[in-house]
C-alpha cells in the first residue's frame, strides 16, 4: 500500500500509447513521405487557417452560448432540495450518455426541407432552409455539449451553503449584488472546467458540421479526417497545431482559475 | 524476569534527521496494565508502532518472549492494535468485524462463532452481531474494536488514545471497562495516553516520556510520590514546583528559608528542584511554619479548597479542607517527608554558547556572527572577522519571537515549568539545549523562533583558540 | 422569480429531450418521411434481422467491457502507486495521466493509428479489433485514475494498518479491506469508461481498420447513406437502456450516499 510500483505497468502504457504517438504525430508533421525533414506540411496546414478559424469561431460562439443557458440553470439546480438536484442532474446526464451521432442525427431529421419544423413553418406560410448553414451548426454544437457546461457549474454552485447568500442578503445587497459578488467568484472554477469540456470538443469535432452545415461549413476535425487518409503528414501537422492551440488555450484558462482543470 | 514479553533494548527511531526515539528500553510484563504516558510529541506513539511492527527501528533489538522480531511484519506478530480512530472495517458488521483475524487464520467456523460471542459478552455488546458498524456510537465502536484485537488471544494489546475521541462521562466509564476487561482476558495491556489521570486510575505500571526519551518508568503511587524531575511532577497531578538548593544531606534552603528533608545525596550548595504536592501542605498559624504567605485566592473544589498563596514573590497553591479566608497570613508547613528533591534538569544557570565573528564593521560598532547555521548581527560590539566568541546569557535574556523573527528558528520547546514565580522553559536547537524564563506560557513540542536580547550578554573571546 | 426559474428548466429540458422524443415518435410511423401514415412496429424487427447491426452491437458491447474491466485493473493500480509519489513526480504524473483526457480525440484518434498502421506495417498485421481495444483502454484508464485517486487520499490508512495487525498478508489486506474503501470509485470509473467506450465514435473510426465494426461506426455508415426509420428505432432502443441504466445508477448512488453519509 505503500508502493510505487502498481503504477509502472500503467507508466508504461502512457508512455507506449500516449506519448510514442504524440511523438509520431510531431514526427511525421516535421518530415515528407520519404522521411526527409521538411516544413512542407506545415506551409500546406497554413493552406487551411480560414476552416482552422472559423472552427474556433464557432468553439467559441457555441461555449458562449452554453454558457449563458447553463449558468442559471446550474444556480436554480444547485438551489433546491438535495433530492430534487439528484434528479435534476440525472435528467441532464441522460441524454449526454445516447450516441452522439444519433443526437446529430436527430437534428438532422428535425431540421431537413420536409422534416416536422419546416413542415409545420410552411404550414404557417414561412419557407426557408433551417439546415445547411453556420447557424445549425452552432445549434448542434449548443446541444451536444451543453450538459457538459451545466454539470461543472452546478457542482461548484452546489457547494455554494446556501447561508453564504442569506448572509450577504442580511448584510444589505440586493440580489444582483450577491450574484456578483458571492456566487459568481466562487463559481469560477465550475466555469473554468465547463469552458474546457465545451471548447476543446467542438473546436475539434468532425462530423457535426458535415451533418448540419453547408458545403462551406466545414470544420478543422473534419480537415483532419479528409486528408489524414491520402496525406499522414499534413493531417499531423494540422493534428498537432491543433493540439498546441488547445493547450495553449487551456494553460491561459486555468491562469485564471489557478488549477482547476489541468492539474 | 521470566514474566517479561515484550522487551524494547536500545531503540532508535528518526524522520527525516528528527530524533523520535532517543535510545529507548522498555520491557513489558505479562498480564499488567502498562500505560505510556507523555505530551503529544514525546514519541509514545511511535513506540506503540515499533512494538506492533508498522515501524522499523534504525537501531535496538525487539524482543518478543526473549526471541528477537525485527523485521517480522505485524500480522506474524502475536500482538494486537486497537487504533485511535477505531479503524473499523466499514463494509462489514459487529460480528464480521470481530471474526476478521480468525477467518484470516483459518480458524474451524463453529469456534469462530464462539469466540465472537464470548468476546461479546466480555465488551458487553450482545446481540450486536448483525449490526452495522457505521450505526454505533463512539463508545460502542471501541468496544467492537477492542474486542476485534482481543479475539485474536494476543499476548500483548497496544491500545493508541483509544478513548480521545469520547467525551467525558463516556471516558470515565471506558477506563473502569477496559480495566475490567484486561483482568478478565487477563492480556497485557500497553496503553498510551496523554492524560495523566487515565494513567493514574488504570495502569500497573506508568511510563512517562518526554521528548524521545523514558523520564521515568514506576507504579502510579511511586510516580506521583516520588518523580524524578520536575517535568514527571509537573506533568502528574499538580505540584509546587521551587527552585531550591541542597545545603547538605536532608538540609534544603528554599526562598531563604532552610527547611528539613529526607534526601540525600546531592552533595553540598547543589541547585536542586523541589516538588511538593498542594495536598501536602498543611495550613497553621504564621509563627507555626517556616514559610509564611498571604491568601490571593479561594476555590472552593468540592472536596476541597484550593488557595493560592503568595510567598515571597512565589506563588503556591494548598490543597485543604480547611478555608483560610482571601487577605489571611498563613504559615505552611510541610513534613520533612514530602518535600520532594529533584536534579535539575538543566544544570547550568547560564546558556553558554560559541559563536564565529564572520563580519565586523568598526565605525558602526557592529558585528555578526555564526551560531550553529544562523547568522545574525550584535550591535556594540567590536570583534576581528575570524575572532571565536564565548557568550553567555541569563534565562531572562532569552524570549520567543513573538513576530516570528528570531536569532535561531525552530527551536525546539521540551518542557514549560511553573516555578511559582516565572515559566521555566528548556528549549533544544540543532546542537544544545537552552533555558529561557518567560511569564508567558508556550506550548510543548512545537518549533519556535528563539531570540536573544543581548544587552544582558557577556562576551568573550574563546580561550584556546586562534584569534586571526 | 420561482415561476420563471421553473420555466426556464423546464425550456432546456425540453430542448434536450424534444428531438430524442420525435425520434422515439417517429420509429414507430409507417412510412419513411415524416408524415404519419400509422403505427407499426416493422423498423424494430427490421432492426433486429439486421445482422450487420446485432454483430457491431456485441462488438461494441464486448470491446466496452474488456476495455472498462481492463481500465479499472490497470487505473486502480495506478492510482495506488501514484498516490505514493510526492510531491513534483506525483504531479508530472497525474498530468500525464491527464493528458489524454484534454487532448482532443481526433488528435488521439490520429496519433494511435499513425503508430498501429506503423506497427503494422512492421509486425504484419491490420487493425481490427485488438487496436481498438488498445485505444479505448487508453482513453478509458485516465478515468479510472481520476476517481480512484480521491478515494485513496481520504481513506483511513489506519484501516489498512488493522487488517495487517490481525493477521492479513500486504495482499490480503487489499482484498478484504482497502478495495471496499476504494469501491465506489472503481465502480464510477468502470462505470464511465463503460459509457464512454460504448459511445466512442471518433477514435474507434481511425483504429478500426477497414472492416471491424461497432455501433457508432454502424450507426455512421447509415446515416451518411440514406435516411432509415431503422436509425429510429435504434435511437429509441438505446435511449430505453440508458435510460433504465442511469435509473439503476441513480439508486444505488443514493443507496451508498446514505452508507457513506452515515459513517463518522
Amino acid at each position: 500500500m505503500r508502493l510505487k510500483r502498481p503504477s509502472i505497468p500503467y507508466i508504461i502504457w502512457m508512455a507506449v500509447f500516449t506519448m510514442i504517438p504524440i511523438v509520431l504525430i510531431i514526427y511525421s508533421s516535421f518530415t515528407d513521405r520519404s522521411g526527409n525533414f521538411t516544413l512542407e506540411s506545415f506551409i500546406k496546414a497554413f493552406g487551411y487557417h480560414e476552416v482552422f478559424l472559423r472552427s474556433l469561431w464557432i468553439a467559441f460562439i457555441s461555449t458562449v452560448i452554453c454558457l449563458v443557458l447553463a449558468y442559471p440553470l446550474g444556480y436554480f439546480m444547485s438551489r433546491q432540495r438535495k433530492s430534487i438536484q439528484n434528479t435534476l442532474t440525472m435528467v441532464i446526464m441522460i441524454p449526454m450518455w445516447m450516441n452522439f451521432l444519433l443526437r446529430i442525427y436527430a437534428w438532422v431529421t428535425l431540421l431537413q426541407n420536409g422534416g416536422p419544423i419546416d413542415t409545420m413553418l410552411s404550414l404557417l406560410g414561412i419557407h426557408t432552409t433551417l439546415i445547411g448553414n453556420q447557424g445549425a451548426v452552432i445549434l448542434g454544437m449548443v446541444y451536444e455539449y451543453l450538459p457538459f457546461m451545466v454539470l461543472p457549474l452546478y457542482t461548484v454552485m452546489a457547494k455554494i451553503d446556501n447561508r453564504l447568500i442569506e448572509a450577504a442578503e442580511d448584510l444589505g445587497s440586493n440580489r444582483l449584488t450577491v450574484m456578483r459578488k458571492v456566487v459568481f467568484p466562487l463559481s469560477i472554477p465550475g466555469i473554468i472546467s465547463g469552458i474546457t469540456m465545451v471548447f476543446v470538443p467542438s473546436a475539434s469535432t468532425f462530423l457535426v458540421a458535415q451533418y448540419l452545415g453547408g458545403v462551406n461549413d466545414i470544420m478543422i476535425g473534419d480537415v483532419i479526417d479528409r486528408i489524414f487518409w491520402s496525406d499522414q503528414n499534413t493531417g499531423s501537422a494540422i493534428a498537432l497545431i491543433l493540439m498546441v492551440a488547445i493547450f495553449i488555450f487551456l494553460i491561459i484558462l486555468n491562469f485564471f482559475g489557478d488549477e482547476e482543470a489541468i492539474a | 524476569m521470566s514474566n517479561v514479553i515484550v522487551s524494547l533494548r536500545d531503540i532508535f527511531v528518526q524522520f527525516d534527521g528528527e530524533v523520535i526515539l532517543n535510545h529507548i528500553n522498555l520491557d513489558i510484563k505479562d498480564k499488567e496494565f502498562l500505560t505510556i504516558l507523555g505530551p503529544s510529541g514525546c514519541g509514545k506513539t511511535t513506540t506503540l508502532r515499533v512494538i506492533g511492527g508498522f515501524l522499523e527501528p534504525e537501531q535496538g533489538e525487539i524482543l518478543f518472549d526473549g526471541t528477537k522480531i525485527n523485521g517480522l511484519p505485524p500480522h506474524k506478530r502475536n500482538v494486537n492494535t486497537v487504533f485511535q480512530k477505531y479503524s473499523l472495517f466499514p463494509h462489514l458488521n459487529v460480528f464480521d468485524n470481530i471474526a476478521f483475524g480468525l477467518k484470516i487464520k483459518k480458524v474451524p467456523k463453529d469456534e469462530i462463532k464462539k469466540r465472537v460471542k464470548e468476546m461479546l459478552a466480555i465488551v458487553d455488546l450482545k446481540g450486536y452481531e448483525k449490526r452495522g458498524v457505521s450505526k454505533l456510537s463512539g463508545g460502542q465502536q471501541q468496544r467492537v474494536a477492542i474486542a476485534r484485537a482481543l479475539v485474536c488471544n494476543p499476548k500483548v494489546l497496544l491500545l493508541d488514545e483509544p478513548l480521545g475521541a469520547l467525551d467525558l462521562k463516556l471516558r470515565k466509564n471506558m477506563q473502569w471497562e477496559l480495566k475490567q476487561i484486561q483482568q478478565k482476558t487477563n492480556t497485557a495491556f500497553v496503553y498510551v495516553t496523554h492524560d495523566q489521570e487515565e494513567a493514574l486510575t488504570m495502569s500497573d505500571t506508568i511510563v512517562v516520556m518526554n521528548n524521545g526519551v523514558i523520564e521515568q518508568i514506576g507504579s502510579p503511587t511511586d510516580i506521583y510520590n516520588e518523580p524524578v524531575n520536575a517535568f514527571v511532577a509537573d506533568f502528574i497531578g499538580e505540584a509546587n514546583i521551587i527552585n531550591g538548593t541542597m545545603i547538605d544531606d536532608c538540609r534544603v534552603r528554599v526562598l531563604g528559608e532552610e527547611l528539613e528533608c529526607v534526601d540525600k545525596g546531592f552533595g553540598q550548595n547543589t541547585p536542586v528542584d523541589i516538588v511538593i504536592r498542594p495536598e501536602d501542605i498543611e495550613v497553621v498559624k504564621p509563627e507555626e511554619a517556616k514559610l509564611t504567605g498571604e491568601v490571593t485566592e479561594v476555590v472552593f473544589k468540592g472536596v476541597h479548597y484550593e488557595m493560592t498563596v503568595m510567598c515571597k514573590g512565589c506563588e503556591w497553591i494548598i490543597h485543604s479542607t480547611e478555608c483560610a479566608p482571601v487577605g489571611s497570613k498563613i504559615g505552611m508547613k510541610v513534613i520533612p517527608f514530602n518535600i520532594q528533591i529533584m536534579n535539575k534538569m538543566f544544570l547550568a544557570e547560564k546558556n553558554t554558547f560559541y559563536a564565529e565573528v564572520i563580519s565586523s564593521s568598526e565605525e558602526e560598532n557592529r558585528i555578526t556572527v555564526r551560531v550553529e547555521d544562523s547568522e545574525f548581527d550584535i550591535e556594540n560590539q567590536f570583534f576581528e572577522v575570524g575572532t571565536n566568541l564565548t557568550i553567555s546569557l541569563p534565562p531572562k535574556a532569552l524570549s520567543i519571537a513573538g513576530d516570528g523573527i528570531g536569532h535561531i528558528d525552530d527551536v525546539y520547546i521540551e518542557s514549560v515549568i511553573f516555578k511559582g514565580e516565572h515559566n521555566e522553559i528548556i528549549l533544544e536547537s540543532d546542537e544544545q539545549k537552552w533555558l529561557m524564563q518567560s511569564d508567558v506560557d508556550e506550548q510543548v513540542a512545537t518549533y519556535v523562533p528563539l531570540k536573544f536580547d543581548f544587552t544582558q550578554a557577556e562576551i568573550r573571546v574563546t580561550e584556546g583558540k586562534n584569534e586571526t | 422569480m420561482k415561476k420563471i426559474s421553473k420555466l426556464y428548466t423546464a425550456l432546456i429540458i425540453a430542448f434536450m429531450y424534444l428531438p430524442i422524443l420525435v425520434l422515439i415518435a417517429f420509429s414507430f410511423n409507417d412510412g419513411k418521411t415524416f408524415v404519419w401514415k400509422g403505427f407499426t412496429l416493422r423498423w424494430y424487427t427490421d432492426l433486429f434481422k439486421d445482422s450487420l447491426i446485432i454483430s457491431s452491437l456485441w462488438n461494441t458491447l464486448l470491446i466496452a467491457l474488456l476495455a472498462s474491466v481492463f481500465a479499472t485493473i490497470l487505473g486502480t493500480m495506478a492510482a495506488i502507486g501514484i498516490n505514493n509519489f510526492k510531491g513534483k513526480k506525483r504531479i508530472l504524473l497525474q498530468n500525464a495521466s491527464n493528458i489524454e483526457i484534454l487532448s482532443p480525440d481526433i488528435v488521439t484518434g490520429v496519433s494511435l493509428m499513425l503508430m498501429f498502421s506503423l506497427l503494422g506495417v512492421a509486425f504484419h498485421f491490420r487493425m481490427g479489433f485488438l487496436t481498438v481495444l488498445l485505444a479505448h483502454i487508453t482513453f478509458c484508464t485516465p478515468y479510472v485514475v481520476l476517481n480512484v485517486l480521491p478515494r485513496l487520499r481520504h481513506m483511513d490508512y489506519s484501516v489498512y494498518e488493522a487488517a495487517l495487525d490481525l493477521g492479513c498478508n500486504q495482499w490480503q489486506a487489499f482484498r478484504k479491506v482497502v478495495i471496499h474503501e476504494l469501491m465506489p470509485g472503481m465502480f464510477t470509473g468502470f462505470l464511465m469508461s463503460f459509457t464512454f467506450s460504448m459511445d466512442d465514435f471518433v477514435i474507434t473510426y481511425f483504429t478500426r481498420g477497414a472492416s471491424f465494426q461497432t455501433l457508432s461506426i454502424q450507426i455512421y455508415t447509415m446515416t451518411h447513406q440514406r435516411i432509415s426509420p431503422k436509425i429510429n428505432a435504434l435511437s429509441a432502443l438505446m435511449f430505453i437502456v440508458v435510460l433504465v441504466l442511469m435509473i439503476i445508477i441513480n439508486l444505488k448512488d443514493r443507496k451508498l450516499e446514505k452508507r457513506e453519509g452515515l459513517r463518522v
